[in-house]
């Protein structure tokens, strides 16, 4: 089977559980009893429309190509670290480094991706951005904060473009006897690690009795995270047909995307506490910001990219 | 107005919106179309667009900005835009009635009394400090006692006077969001500097928690 066909079935798949999904919510809505609060089964609502609308986009984007994948995800990095910058204190003399985080050091790792520079590409916000940034910040004069100012800047540009860079990065990998398909790891990974944050809120809602960590997210479980983890550690694993991995090795892999994907999402709503809010955003019915969604893909996306670079790169 | 004045006005409008992806919080009151007078929180020169674009078409229409003359009057495009894209009232604040010209708090009457609502900077000027707010100027009290009948609704803007400090040339695109608040009206007989601590609270109210 070609990639384009991969593709197709997979994308026809998806389309399909979300089918289902929407068909489970009609269903749901119907047995409520007249008058219970429906907070919970309007925001199921919301969230399944908001996929439909999120794979349709992912479905242009791969049937566009190489070219749309980075350019979604080019967008997705833009609207991560604005709603990342808007919730962070910064001051006005970071107005220039801010310029250049947005107008300068996003386009080009992005640009880095397209023309597959990799040396460039895994050093530019590790190093020249580290290094750039509080010098533009220091010629601001303002001394108040300063580290902390950097950091959150430094912070912003890793989680929402460096990290998740890595996903179209995907595509540049060279690996033996898999040439033209690496779409298909793209799709692994979004599958996989989206699934566990779905299955960690399926299984919180339908048996989450012990509250995972009250302090930083009231809404994760440890049900939740057992459940979700290993439901998409298997969904993973039957996924593996469309990559360069065993089926144990699809397993193994997606086990290490999902926990640090969990993670990704954990660490993001300690951030999100301090700050007092409960979403980074309101882009995404149901979901919240944009970051809210990638934050999982986030931290898997480097690590999965290193994964394969490293044992499935000759 | 002109069919030119009113495309820059979509044009500007669409821009500022596109670039703060700004929301409109209305937690206090609807936009409804009632006389009222906006008052908000003064970062940046575009505040007052902001506020503007975040309003429904058919009020935009009859709300106008008040804006500081010396600023807006100084080139023939400033011009085009305060004077024709939206009706601003503009107030010269470099001089005072004393020296002959139109008193300030007239010219925002008048505004209302020809049905039209306004925006309003009660600062004076642009914040450019630490502190939340400014002092106000009295200009929002005379307003009042002139026109009790008129809602004054707090306005907090957040995060657009990061989007554009002063002196910068390049916006960045940070999500900026408009909180609206509850109604303000002159209580008879209450002195200026109540009315002014009233406006101010309510303004401070609707900002989110400084860190």
């Amino acid at each position: 089977m070609s990639a384009q066909e991969t593709l197709f079935y997979v994308f026809a798949g998806v389309f399909a559980v979300l089918g289902l999904a929407s068909g489970i919510a009609i269903l749901l809505r119907r047995r409520l009893a007249p008058g219970t609060p429906t907070a919970t089964q309007d925001n199921l609502e919301a969230r399944i429309k908001a996929w439909w609308i999120m794979i349709a986009c992912l479905a242009l984007a791969f049937w566009i190509g190489r070219a749309g994948i980075i350019a979604l995800f080019a967008f997705i990095s833009l609207q991560s670290l604005r709603e990342f910058i808007s919730l962070t204190h910064t001051r006005r003399g970071d107005h220039h480094a801010l310029v250049w985080s947005f107008f300068v050091f996003l386009p080009l790792q992005y640009v880095l991706v397209a023309i597959d520079w990799y040396g460039l590409f895994s050093i530019l916000i590790p190093v020249y951005a580290f290094l750039l940034l509080p010098m533009a910040a220091a010629l601001g004069e303002d001394t108040t904060r300063f580290l902390e100012r950097a950091a959150k800047v430094q912070w912003g540009l890793m989680i929402c473009v460096y990290c998740l860079s890595h996903v179209p990065a995907l595509l540049t990998l060279p690996i033996a006897g898999f040439e033209g398909r690496n779409a298909l790891l793209v799709v692994f990974l979004i599958l996989t690690v989206q699934a566990s944050d779905v299955c960690q809120y399926v299984w919180g809602k339908l048996c989450g009795r012990h509250k995972l960590s009250a302090n930083i997210s009231p809404s994760k479980t440890v049900e939740g995270l057992i459940g979700g983890v290993l439901t998409s550690t298997a969904v993973g694993a039957a996924l593996w047909w469309m990559t360069p991995f065993l089926p144990w090795q699809a397993a193994l892999v997606a086990l290490a995307i999902n926990i640090m994907g969990f993670f990704g999402g954990f660490v993001l709503s300690a951030i999100k506490r301090d700050r007092g809010v409960k979403d980074w955003g309101t882009l995404i019915e149901g979901h919240g910001g944009m970051l809210d969604r990638v934050d999982s893909i986030s931290f898997s996306a480097p690590v999965f990219f290193h994964i394969v670079r490293y044992w499935w790169v000759a | 107005m002109s069919l030119l004045a009113r495309g820059v006005g979509a044009l500007i409008g669409g821009l500022a919106r596109l670039i703060t992806g700004v929301r409109a919080l209305w937690r206090g009151c609807a936009p409804e179309d009632r006389l009222r007078v906006y008052f908000a929180n003064h970062n940046s020169h575009i505040d007052f667009i902001l506020v503007w674009a975040s309003l429904p078409p058919e009020l935009r229409r009859r709300t106008r900005p008040v804006a500081g003359a010396d600023y807006w009057l100084k080139d023939a495009a400033r011009r085009f835009i305060v004077n024709d894209v939206f009706r601003a009232v503009l107030v010269d604040r470099t001089r005072g009635s004393q020296d002959g010209g139109p008193n300030p708090v007239d010219l925002m009457a008048e505004s209302l009394a020809g049905g039209d609502s306004l925006i309003l900077f009660p600062e004076g000027t642009r914040n450019l400090g630490d502190s939340p707010l400014l002092p106000f100027k009295s200009g929002i009290y005379h307003l009042a006692r002139c026109k009790p009948e008129v809602e004054f609704i707090p306005v907090w803007i957040e995060n657009l006077g990061r989007v554009m400090p002063k002196g910068a040339l390049i916006p960045v695109p940070l999500l900026c969001t408009l909180t609206f608040g509850q109604p303000l009206t002159i209580v008879p007989g209450e002195e200026k500097e109540a009315f002014l601590a009233r406006c101010r609270n309510a303004m401070i109210a609707l900002a989110p928690p400084a860190d």
